[in-house]
């Protein structure tokens, strides 16, 4: 057996990934059932989920980002501060050459504020009541989309 | 946009780069062939940090304690990373990592890093790209790891292959010391600790846990383990476990640390070697196909296991390996 036809059949760079995802809470209301609902969902769709807790500042969940190399950060806000603390959040992840990461959240948000923040760099927005499965297929959609975009870049 | 190379990144590492060290952390557990390459230029740096491993039962207070000990490293103006493990889901694949919620208040601080790893297939307590993790960590820079396994039951000792000291957390209502003496994770511990001190039954069992000791270590070789009583919701007595952690440092570092380390690193190759061996022969070489083909027809599982191996090894010429 030659090593050139070894080469040919080689495995692909990448073997094993998983969506790695952050479920933050900025901001100061104190309610997050529905963020851990959305959190165990994603994980029983196979998701390493990085759960972070109450009272995040956009700081720190731009930092918990860098350091767990997640793909996605999901937002969940119920204290109508969305407009204020979502693009600080992505404002920090740029500032730490995380513009790669999917942006996405959720909660009470009035539909012309989820189109200003659709402008501004979040890709999807849910409300509330949205079915947990349709969250967790949005995601996968998106990260076949860019894993397949990408190739091997990552 | 050009793919990112195992150099590029390593030199960014190098650099004191977080995302690079976060990036590389995620291509050993993605089994990325970046990997490899990138950690062997920066090899010649990894052996410097002091690796300590926290194991115990789930909810014994192993995140709660990993974040004071490292705030107390910070005091110390050490610099800290932390590797805390969670479990997979065996039927999703999925986890949620959640021991970061405990380590807050350590979330900006420039000095420490704080990587949360599912435990994917493993079953030993750890991940299995735990111990590259710690030696990306090393090279980068850390010079404290601190490696939080998944709570353990009675068999979960991989964080040995991982750990210079391992530090069993332990706290009254989760078994007493007869568990602990049935349980390996005595023989395993090179300190053990009583936390949550402040609840009641602490005394009896950190008394349980001494007398296990005397039964279990008659030795005089081995190290005195020291049976530590900790509160970590308050922070009393991390003082007392860091300088347990710091004894037992020295101890290693009389008995010859770089043979300890040797020893951990074959097993390592050892392992690596085993699976890429027979994966190859197992898909490349059809010897998946051959099994499946013996069993239908009636072989025993050891009987075919036995016939592939020797013809394995039977094509391997001792010559050629020599001449390599
Ligand atoms: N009373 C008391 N409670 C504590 C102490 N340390 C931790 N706890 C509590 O014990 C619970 C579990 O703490 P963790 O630090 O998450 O325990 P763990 O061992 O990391 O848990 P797993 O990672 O899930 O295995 C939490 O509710 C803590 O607040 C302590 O010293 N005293
Ligand atoms: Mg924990």
């Amino acid at each position: 057996m030659s090593p050139a036809k070894e080469d040919a059949t080689a495995k692909p760079p990448v073997t094993g990934r998983r969506i790695r995802i952050l479920i933050g809470k900025p901001g100061l209301d104190g309610h997050d059932r529905g963020a851990k609902i959305v959190a165990s969902a994603l994980r029983d769709s196979g998701m390493e989920v990085v759960y972070t807790g109450l009272h995040q500042t956009p700081e720190m969940i731009a930092e918990v980002a860098v350091q767990e190399d997640v793909d996605v950060v999901g937002l969940s806000i119920l204290s109508g501060a969305h407009m204020s603390l979502f693009p600080r959040v992505r404002s920090e992840l740029v500032r730490r050459n995380m513009e790669h990461v999917v942006l996405t959240g959720g909660g009470i948000i009035p539909a012309e504020d989820v189109a200003a923040l659709e402008q501004g760099g979040f890709a999807k927005l849910f409300g509330p009541g949205t079915r947990t499965e349709d969250i967790a297929t949005w995601i996968q959609t998106e990260m076949t989309k860019r894993w397949s975009a990408e190739g091997t870049t990552r | 946009m050009s793919a990112p190379t195992a150099a590029g990144f390593s030199e960014r590492l190098l650099q004191g780069d977080r995302g690079a060290l976060a990036r590389m952390i995620s291509w050993a557990e993605n089994g990325d062939e970046r990997f490899g390459p990138a950690l062997d230029l920066v090899y010649n740096r990894v052996g410097r940090a002091a690796r300590t491993g926290f194991t115990g039962p789930p909810g014994a207070g192993k995140s709660t304690l990993v974040n004071e000990v490292a705030k107390a490293l910070r005091q110390d103006q050490q610099t800290v990373g932390i590797l805390a493990v969670d479990p997979s889901s065996p039927f999703s694949g999925g986890a949620l990592l959640g021991d970061r919620i405990r380590m807050e208040d350590r979330a900006l601080d420039p000095g420490v890093f704080i990587r949360s790893m599912a435990s994917r297939e493993s079953r030993g307590g750890i991940a299995a790209a735990t111990v590259d993790a710690c030696d990306v960590m090393d090279a980068f820079g850390l010079g404290q790891i601190l490696i939080e396994t998944v709570g353990v039951g009675q068999a979960e000792y991989d964080v040995v292959s991982a750990a210079d000291t391992v530090v069993v957390v332990l706290c009254p209502g989760a078994g007493d010391g007869i568990q602990a003496m049935k349980a390996g994770l005595l023989e395993v511990a090179d300190i053990l600790v009583v936390n949550k001190s402040d609840l009641s039954g602490a005394d009896r069992l950190e008394s349980d846990l001494v007398e296990a000791l005397h039964v279990r270590f008659g030795r005089e070789s081995s190290f005195p383990v020291p049976v530590v009583s900790v509160s970590a919701a308050s922070g009393k007595g991390v003082s007392e476990l860091l300088a347990s952690m710091a004894t037992h440092k020295a101890w290693l570092a009389e008995r010859d640390l770089p043979a300890l380390r040797l020893e951990k690193r074959l097993q390592r190759v050892r392992a690596a070697l085993d699976s890429a061996v027979s994966s190859a022969l197992w898909t490349r070489l059809g010897f998946g196909a051959r099994a499946r083909a013996q069993l239908e027809q009636g072989l025993a599982p050891h009987r075919i296991a036995h016939d592939l191996s020797a013809r394995a090894l039977a094509s391997i010429s001792p010559q050629d390996l020599r001449t390599s």
